[in-house]
Order: structure tokens, then sequence, then C-alpha cells
């Protein structure tokens, strides 16, 4: 006698059938709820936005006039901030990630050291708002200028950078390391030659999707003081300015008194957007093109 | 069976303290000199009490079922077995007299006369030619035209070079596993090394490939000092002089490769040689 009953299983096959179809719906459900929020999210911003998006918008200073109103201020606000950004978390974040997985001696202050950084990417934006204005604005009296702005919004994105580059490291083959210890390299000729170059990818691609975290993030630029209106144009690192989330932010806020900032905002969310989605893509186009088959 | 296992302790002590090779190894240098070694990872002890003399310009064999401490003795050997955070160890090895598990002996030198093959082709994923003059480099040679020199001479040394001289600059990870093996060991004969150290070089390859490179094994004797850790039975006999029989992180029996597979003293290497266990 088999176990295995032909009968039997015919029997249950179409009820079986029936409970993949099932799950395969809802699963699709749930995968066309988000989809959908996020295409009539995006709908409604560009109906209301994209009729305002022209070259004098996207060149001309601020004004409370919003016929007249142009981000370019927080165009360049964005980038000089993302110009701190991008070098101090790179710098800062590779070389903690390097020393975490291959200096560090694995034990209870390695293990402590981790798990805060895990804790540190779940600490809400606005609790480094404040660290920010206290050391940076503040203690170091720095002003809202773009340093303080991209110091604080650097250490926001930290503990993503660091995470990214760990796991970038640890995915390179121990047989690669192994054979350049093998041949009498030292740990840093090893690091340098072998581990980082197989490693970049993944350190970068971490890297550009915190940075567009960074261009996003309203809360700890509110905290830190950003103004509501600057006209002047920032020209480095240690003017006063204003980011592009910050503009939308406060349009949204004035809308109430002025119907057409609702536009402005929209119009400026469409541009932050498109910038997000250029850097998204770059991270995609680095992991596809340089990921390394071992 | 303790009593037994004591005794030949003993015997085996006698075997390397008194260098007392026999008349065709008479003349031989004693390249490792292994006393008293024992390895723990944690609290697991892997190696217990080693005793061993490694020859010069011999091919020894290290033989052994799966997880009795062979591959573990021979990285003991370069020090790789330290990449481990948990090992530790007792007892003296020495290289040419020197001891190499003090701190005094940097790694990176040891390493640099003790080359290493590992069990999977393990080339970098970069050009044929940077592959090879990897090792020159991190030792500080710049000079083009040296390293041209060393590139070729290594790989005509692990007889790759017709196969792959008109395509140095093509990524290693073009070359079947077969060839990317004999990369790895013209890698190794970049930096000049003394001895090689093989970890079941041949595990991951087709016959024909095990062939081409047991075959290079016995060319590279002539200038290097060559141990080989091997599950094969069969390789052992074709390309060693001397074997070294592996149990439970014991060495059970040391002896010329003909005698420990016509003529083992032990009941247990009979038993493993003849393939009643492992």
């Amino acid at each position: 006698m088999k176990y295995v009953d032909a009968e039997q299983v015919k029997k249950r096959m179409n009820g079986r059938i029936i409970k993949n179809t099932i799950f395969k719906s809802s699963f699709l459900i749930a995968t066309l709820f988000g989809l959908v929020v996020l295409t009539i999210l995006i709908y409604r911003v560009f109906a209301d936005g994209i009729s305002w998006i022209n070259w004098d918008f996207i060149s001309g200073k601020l004004s409370t006039d919003a016929n007249r109103a142009g981000i370019m201020g927080a165009i360049l606000g964005t980038f000089w901030v993302m110009a701190v950004v991008a070098p101090v978390t790179m710098i800062i974040g590779i070389g903690t990630a390097i020393y975490l997985e291959l200096y560090a001696k694995k034990g209870r202050l390695q293990a402590f050291i981790q798990t805060n950084i895990a804790n540190l990417a779940g600490v809400p934006s606005i609790v480094y708002g404040i660290l920010g204005l206290t050391i940076f604005v503040r203690a170091m009296d720095f002003g809202n200028i773009v340093l303080a702005g991209g110091f604080t919004l650097s250490l926001l994105v930290l503990p993503i950078v660091i995470v990214a580059a760990q796991e970038a490291i640890r995915s390179v083959p121990s047989h690669l390391s192994e054979a350049s210890y093998g041949m009498g390299a030292t740990k840093w000729q090893t690091i340098k030659n072998i581990i980082l170059p197989a490693a970049l990818p993944g350190i970068l691609t971490g890297a550009i999707l915190a940075l567009s975290r960074a261009i996003g993030e309203t809360a700890p630029l509110t905290v830190i003081g950003i103004p509501a209106l600057l006209i002047p144009f920032p020209g480095g690192i240690w003017d006063k300015f204003t980011a592009l989330p910050m503009q939308i932010y406060y349009w949204t806020l004035d809308s109430s008194l002025v119907e057409e900032y609702a536009n402005l905002a929209a119009a400026t969310i469409v541009v932050l957007l498109l910038l997000l989605f250029l850097l998204n893509s770059a991270a995609i186009i680095i992991r596809n093109k340089f990921q390394h088959r071992f | 069976m303790s009593l037994s296992v004591a005794k030949e302790k003993t015997n085996f002590k006698m075997d390397t303290s008194v260098v007392r090779p026999t008349a065709m190894h008479e003349n031989r240098k004693i390249v490792f000199d292994t006393k008293d070694l024992n390895l723990w990872y944690g609290s697991t002890h892997a190696l217990k009490d080693i005793n061993l003399s490694v020859y010069e310009k011999e091919v020894t064999a290290i033989i052994g079922p799966s997880g009795c401490g062979k591959s573990t003795y021979l990285k003991t050997l370069n020090r790789m077995v330290e990449l481990v955070p948990s090992v530790h160890t007792s007892g003296i090895i020495t290289y040419n007299g020197r001891e190499i598990l003090s701190k005094n002996f940097k790694v990176e030198e040891l390493r640099t006369s003790v080359g290493m093959v590992f069990q999977k082709p393990n080339p970098f994923p970069k050009s044929i030619y940077d592959n090879i003059a990897y090792g020159p480099r991190i030792h500080g040679i710049r000079n083009k035209k040296i390293l041209d020199e060393i590139v070729e001479k290594s790989l005509r040394g692990a007889f790759i070079w017709d196969e792959v001289k008109d395509r140095l600059k093509e990524n290693a990870y073009g070359l079947s596993g077969g060839q990317q093996q004999r990369l790895c060991i013209a890698r190794t004969l970049a930096i000049e090394p003394d001895v090689i150290l093989m970890d079941e070089p041949t595990s991951a390859l087709d016959p024909k490939s095990t062939h081409k490179i047991e075959d290079l094994i016995q060319e590279l004797k002539q200038d290097y000092s060559i141990i080989i850790v091997t599950h094969n039975m069969q390789q052992a006999a074709r390309i060693s002089d001397r074997t070294a029989f592996f149990l439970n992180g014991e060495v059970v029996e040391y002896d010329k490769t003909d005698t420990i597979f016509t003529n083992p003293s032990d009941r247990r290497t009979e038993d493993y040689i003849s393939g009643r266990f492992g």
C-alpha cells in the first residue's frame, strides 16, 4: 500500500489550488495598495505643481509674491548641505565600518557599539535636530549656516552609512582576503587593495541612499532654525541657507494665507522627487555595473 | 588502547627530537620542526601534542579523515590559523631554526617565505597580470620591468604561461577552475617563498586539472619544500615523499610515503589507508 494515495491527492488538489490562489491574490492586493496610494499622491502633486515649473521658477530668487518666487536658493542650499554630508558621512562611516568589521576585537565592547549604532538608526530625526542645535549651532556657535545643517544631517544618516558599509565589507568573500594575508600582506594592504575595491559598490549604494534620505529631511533643519524666507543665495558652507524640504514645509504652512503657495510647494516637491529619483537611479546603476560575482 | 597511544607518542617524539632520517634523507635539512604543538579553538582541543619534522625540498603529505586537524596544522605553519579569533596554542614550531609562534616573528615576514595555495581557487577579481604582481607589489616592488619579469617567471613556473601569455590583461575569472588554481600557484611563486603550503589544492578540480597540478608539484619540488593536505590517498601516494596520518588531532604515524602505504606500523593507519574508515 502506498502512503501517498493517488485518489486522496486528487481529492485534495482543488482545495490546495484554491488556497494558493487566495494567498496570491491577497499578496497582490497588498502590493497594489501601496502602489495605488503612491500613484495618487504623485499624480496630485504633479497636477498641482507641474504648470508652475519653468526656468524662472527653478532659477529665480525667493519672493513673497507667488508669481515671482523661485527656488534656486533652496536648490543651492540643498547642494551645499550635501557637499558637507557626503564627505563627512563617507569618511566617518567607512572608517567606522572598517574598524568594527576588520580591526575591532569581537567582544562585548564591539557588540555594545554595534547595538548602539543600530539603535541610533532608529532615533527620530527631530532628536538629531536638537543635538545639532545644541552642539553645532549653539556650543560651537556656527549659527544656522550650511555647515551646522550639514553636520546635523550627517549625524542623522551616519548609522545608515555605517551599517551599509559593514554589510558590504562583510560580503567580500573571506577567501580573497585570506589569499592576500597568505602572501604576507598587512591588514591595511589587504583592506586597501582587496576588501575596499570589492566592497565599494555596496558602500557607494548605501551612501547614496543615505544621501537621498538626508536631502528629504525637514525636521532637524526646522529645529536648528532654518529661516522661512531667505532671499540671498548661499555661496558656500559658511552661509545661511534654506533647503528644498524646508521650502516645501513653509509654503505648505502658509498656503492658508496665499493660495498659490500650495502650488509652489507641489512644484518644489516635483523638483525634489526628480532629484531623489536621479540619486536612486545612480545607486542602482552603480550596484549593477560594479557588482562582483565571486 | 591508551597504552598503545602513549607508546606511539613517545616513539614519535624520538623520531623528531633526535633527527634520525633514513639513509636517503641523510643530507636533508629540516625546514619546519614542530615540538609538542597543542592548539585550541576556544575550548575545543584541535591539535594534540603534534611532533613533526618537515624536510627541505620534499613533498610532505598530510592525510586523515575530515576534522582530524590536518588543515588546522597546515594553517598553523603560516599562522593563518590566527585569523580565527578564539585560537590559542602551546608548543614550539621552528622554521629554519626560528621560533614562528613567538610575537617577535612578524606574520607578514613568515608568510612571505611560506606561501599558501588554498582549497578553492581564489584569484583576485583583477587581471591575470595584477594577480601575479600583487605579492611583489605589496612587498614594495614598483619597477614595471622587474614586475614583468616576475609575472612571466611565475607563470612559467606554474606551467600556465603558454595558456595566458596573450591575455595577461584579462580578468582572471575568465580562466577555467584548473587554470585558476595554477594561477594561484603562480601567484604564490611570485613572492619567491621557500615553502609552499597546499590545502587540498585539487579537491575542487576535475581529474585532468588535478593531474596537471600533481605534475606541477613534482616539478616545484626541485626548488621548494611542499606540504600538502589531501583527502585523496592515491594522490598522497603518487606525489609525496613523506606522509603524516592525522586522526582526532593527533599524528598517528609519520614516515616515508612508501612505508606508510605498504607497511604502516599502526593499525589505524592501515585501516584508514585500506578504506575501512574515513
